[in-house]
């Protein structure tokens, strides 16, 4: 693949979405890494690294992204770059920590594959740093995960923030609830993991529901703000909605301040079961990450434990800094 | 007087409905209609430019929301944005066409196995055939499209119609309707966080008859 330009000129291309970092980024992009470090350290998270190949088999027992990089080992299996950290670290639990006691807390900074197209933000090779928190349920798991995320975004000097909640079971029992078959459901969900609201209202219109009802499902899941939006929501979803209260009320005031209840947040990832979360900023279009609980995860790898967890993008994180910086 | 909001607004053809509905929503878009070589109104907070260019400007939060036709974001699957509201002008129909007569494409297919297509929605084009089971080979074109099939450089072609005039004019007869395309409203996916009630203030406003 090298190329001439002229007879002095030669380049030496490198794969779409992968990028080289030089010194004086890399100075930046260090300055954020050590921020978030020296959070989840001090909070109790221990840095692991995993295998950036794992075998395909194992990975796609996770159900997270497909991996978009596969090769043949010297034995003819499968191995495929990870597309996340949470499908690594959930085999890593269930095979190096098979009986200690719980809650298990891991944080990592790692580059993960996923076969996007390549924007602003967003490689095909990126960095993420996050956490996971295994062995402890919601609500208390779930409000430990969003303080150490507010905590380690403000050490970065981030300012602008707010996070994102929603739940990721919230619209399918609100579906389930009015009688729509989950074959139906589906259908309704991809719209709405897809974000389109016409699709969404569409397909309410073609089933035989009241005009109250049809409005209520194409309504809830618009429905985001402060903690106010939350008294719309009654019914079906109150059990979700309640749990959403339980998480915020033991966030301490600079978290809780930070949230934006959500009750459409659909996370596009299979293993999400309870409350998801996103992470905005004003100066960046894109969220600069998200996570959430995943408590079936841990049992497909045979170690059945409530968890939670989050990623950064940290190029989207430093997009953002450099953008609040060049606001001020 | 702004919304709060910076709105991505088409020029061409949808241009002088989208202003119709700015003005209903309170803004003074007078300047837009006299002067079309402007392209950014700051003080009402919108800025115009091609109908394709509509989905960049939103996904990458240059502007928070925007009204491009569904056409463009059918070719554009990929672009991370809501779609909150069909606004219902700008109708016209995705269609597969050919010379009037025996079918050339059903012949292609039948004898050659593969049919050659002419549009300028490639993605469109080639996702329709994929999921009709049809071999199909996509010719790109950027400028008149009904040429194509009239000079024996394709069989078939996928393209945008409102009225079918152009096709009746070159002997080209509709086969296939592959969508109906309206205007959208999209916004940017943390807009539609951070902005949340100027947005559905907004849409609001555009949904009441």
């Amino acid at each position: 693949v090298t190329r001439h330009l002229d007879a002095r000129t030669t380049i030496h291309p490198i794969p779409s979405g992968t990028r080289d970092v030089l010194p004086d980024e890399m100075r930046e992009l260090r300055d954020i890494t050590e921020a978030v470090r020296g959070v989840f350290e001090l909070d109790g998270y221990g840095e692991v690294w995993t295998p950036a190949l794992e075998y395909e088999t194992v990975l796609g027992r996770g159900g997270g992204a497909p991996p978009a990089y596969r090769v043949f080992d010297d034995h003819g299996e499968v191995l495929a770059l990870r597309t996340d950290m949470t499908v690594p670290i959930a085999r890593l639990v269930a095979t190096r920590y098979p009986t200690a006691e719980p809650p298990l807390r891991f944080c990592y900074f790692a580059h993960v594959y996923r076969g996007v197209r390549p924007h602003r933000g967003q490689n095909r090779e990126f960095l993420q740093a996050g956490i996971e928190l295994v062995g402890s349920p919601a609500p208390d798991g779930t409000a430990e995960a969003l303080s150490v995320l507010c905590h380690a975004l403000t050490a970065t000097g981030l300012r602008g923030y707010r996070i994102g909640l929603g739940d990721a079971s919230l619209y399918r029992t609100l579906l389930r609830s009015y009688g729509v078959e989950d074959a139906v459901g589906d259908r309704l969900l991809l719209a709405l993991v897809a974000r389109d609201f016409v699709a969404l209202e569409s397909e309410l219109a073609r089933l035989e529901l009241d005009d109250a009802d049809a409005q209520q499902l194409l309504r809830v899941p618009q429905i985001r703000g402060g903690p106010d939006v939350l008294n719309d929501a009654q019914g079906p979803v109150a059990e979700a909605v309640a749990g959403l209260r339980r998480v915020h009320g033991l966030l301490a005031p600079e978290v809780a301040d930070r949230v934006i209840f959500d009750l459409g947040l659909a996370r596009d990832l299979g293993y999400y079961t309870g409350a998801v979360f996103e992470v905005y900023d004003p100066a960046l279009g894109a969220p600069l990450g998200g996570g959430g609980r995943y408590d079936d995860l841990l049992g497909r790898f045979g170690r059945p434990l409530p968890a939670v967890g989050f990623a950064l993008g940290i190029d989207r994180l430093h997009i953002a800094l450099a953008g609040e910086e060049a606001q001020t | 007087v702004s919304l709060g909001l910076t709105i991505a607004v088409p020029r061409g053809a949808l241009l002088k409905d989208t202003l119709d509905h700015l003005d209903a929503l309170g803004l003074d878009t007078s300047e837009i209609r006299t002067n079309d070589r402007k392209l950014l109104f700051g003080d009402i907070g919108v800025v115009t430019m091609r109908p394709s260019d509509v989905p960049t400007y939103v996904e990458a939060g240059a502007a928070d929301v925007g009204i491009t036709g569904k056409d463009v974001l059918t070719e554009q699957p990929e672009r991370d944005v809501y779609e909150l509201l069909d606004l219902g002008f700008g109708r016209c129909r995705m269609i597969f066409a050919t010379v009037d007569g025996p079918d050339p494409s059903a012949e292609a297919l039948r004898r050659l196995g593969v049919m050659r297509v002419a549009t300028k929605y490639y993605k469109t084009a080639a996702a329709y055939f994929e999921q009709t089971g049809r071999q199909a080979e996509i010719v790109e074109v950027k400028g008149s499209v009904e040429l194509a099939p009239l000079t024996g450089l394709v069989e078939a072609i996928v393209d945008l119609t409102a009225t079918g005039t152009t096709l009746r004019e070159n002997n080209l007869v509709i086969r296939e309707e592959l969508f109906v395309s309206t205007a959208r409203l999209i916004a940017n996916p943390v807009s539609h966080k951070l902005k949340a009630a100027a947005i559905d203030a907004m849409l609001e406003k555009l949904r009441a008859p």
